[in-house]
């Protein structure tokens, strides 16, 4: 009997560490300055992708972003030009989908396909099916970017937030947010501003 | 003994989760109807910039105010708007007032937003607002706001709370009668 007791409190024990795990999992995500944990996610390609398979990156700009979010869809181009421009320069475009495709089936692996086919994206498109790294990063939205910088420490998040100033019109962005970060960053100073808030479709659960 | 006790225990564990799970299923289904009456054939969508919302979010006339941020592409916010428009019917006469601030784009105010306000009979009031500078207006709004739609500011006089969420009737309810007290 006491024996049980004991087995009894145990259990107790760890339903409420969980129940509190949860808690704080669902809201927290990376703060500035925290280490991103790598991932192994499916490109519409089919392959895997991990930020340790880009053996020559300086660093990151992780877009959650899916075809879905009339906000994503207008950054499209401004994504892929992001990474035409950074991808050379050591900072890849690395696009996670993260929304549930039982509730947007317009995200689903095919329709990435065909969207990235007809933007002609030349970034990884990943599906993060199990929908556990969107939570990891803390992002609530699409579109929803991170910047990381590759130390000997890890990636570290250096920029969270919005892609520029103005989702309606590129041509009148006062400010590009995330050209800024990497740009600081490719000159060794720090990133002056680190965070910045948009509106964004949340994130389908 | 040992085992009895272990399978007992996962037993209300996972009898727990399911619950939770149902609820939220039940959550979805709920549907209610839109009723009103907007029948003008053309009617004037008020179009603010951050500075001329302001007013609607720090009005001090001890009326409780219920402000949705949504747009027409958002589904979940399209999804909780009939409980919104509950709220407003149900609690008029108890100095309640919703008010729904549209963040669709500019160029479909004509295609999308207004049709849609008169389709469903929208009978809140109804706001649109068009302020690029979202940087700077997301955290004045509050400052926890991540800049994801649906979310919900309720307000009277000082006293405030803000939900980035998705709302049912049932919990919109229970946040506004926390005010009503």
């Amino acid at each position: 009997m006491k024996k049980s007791i004991k087995i009894l409190s145990v259990v107790f024990l760890l339903m409420l560490v969980s129940a509190f795990n949860v808690n704080n999992t669902a809201s927290d995500g990376y703060q500035i300055g925290d280490v991103a944990e790598d991932f192994s996610l499916k490109n519409i390609d089919g392959n895997m992708v991990s930020m340790a398979d880009y053996n020559n990156a300086k660093g990151f700009i992780i877009t959650f972003t899916c075809n879905t979010c009339p906000f994503a869809v207008m950054y499209e181009d401004r994504i892929q030009a992001l990474n035409v421009k950074y991808a050379t320069l050591g900072y890849p475009v690395i696009a996670i989908m993260p929304n549930n495709t039982a509730v947007k089936p317009g995200d689903a692996l095919p329709e990435m396909k065909k969207r990235a086919k007809e933007k002609g994206f030349t970034f990884p498109y990943l599906m993060d099916e199990a929908q556990n790294v969107y939570p990891k990063f803390g992002a609530t939205k699409t579109p929803h970017i991170y910047v990381l910088e590759k130390t000997k420490k890890g990636n570290i998040v250096k920029y969270i937030g919005a892609i520029d100033d103005n989702h309606k019109d590129a041509s009148a962005v006062k400010v590009k947010y995330v050209e800024n970060a990497v740009d600081a960053l490719l000159k060794g100073e720090t990133v002056k501003q680190k965070e910045t808030k948009a509106i964004g479709c949340s994130i389908k659960v | 003994m040992k085992l009895k006790l272990l399978f007992i225990t996962i037993l209300l564990m996972v009898s727990c989760a399911k619950e939770k799970k149902t609820a939220t299923i039940q959550e979805v289904s709920g549907q209610e109807v839109l009723q009103n009456d907007k029948n003008s054939d053309d009617f004037q969508l008020e179009v603010y910039d951050f500075s001329g919302l302001e007013p609607f979010l720090n009005k001090k006339d001890d009326k409780i105010y219920v402000v949705n941020f949504w747009a027409t592409w958002c589904a979940p916010c399209v999804k909780e708007l009939p409980y919104f428009e509950k709220l407003n019917s149900e609690y008029k006469n108890q100095n309640v007032e919703v008010v729904l601030v549209s963040l669709d784009f500019p160029h479909l105010y004509e295609k999308k937003l207004k049709p849609f306000i008169k389709e469903n009979n929208l009978a809140s009031k109804v706001i649109a607002l068009d302020d690029a500078n979202m940087n700077t207006w997301i955290p004045m709004v509050d400052e926890n706001w991540s800049g994801s739609i649906p979310a919900t500011v309720i307000y009277k006089n000082d006293e405030r709370r803000f939900f980035e969420q998705s709302f049912n009737y049932e919990e919109l309810e229970k946040e506004l009668k926390q005010f009503i007290k």
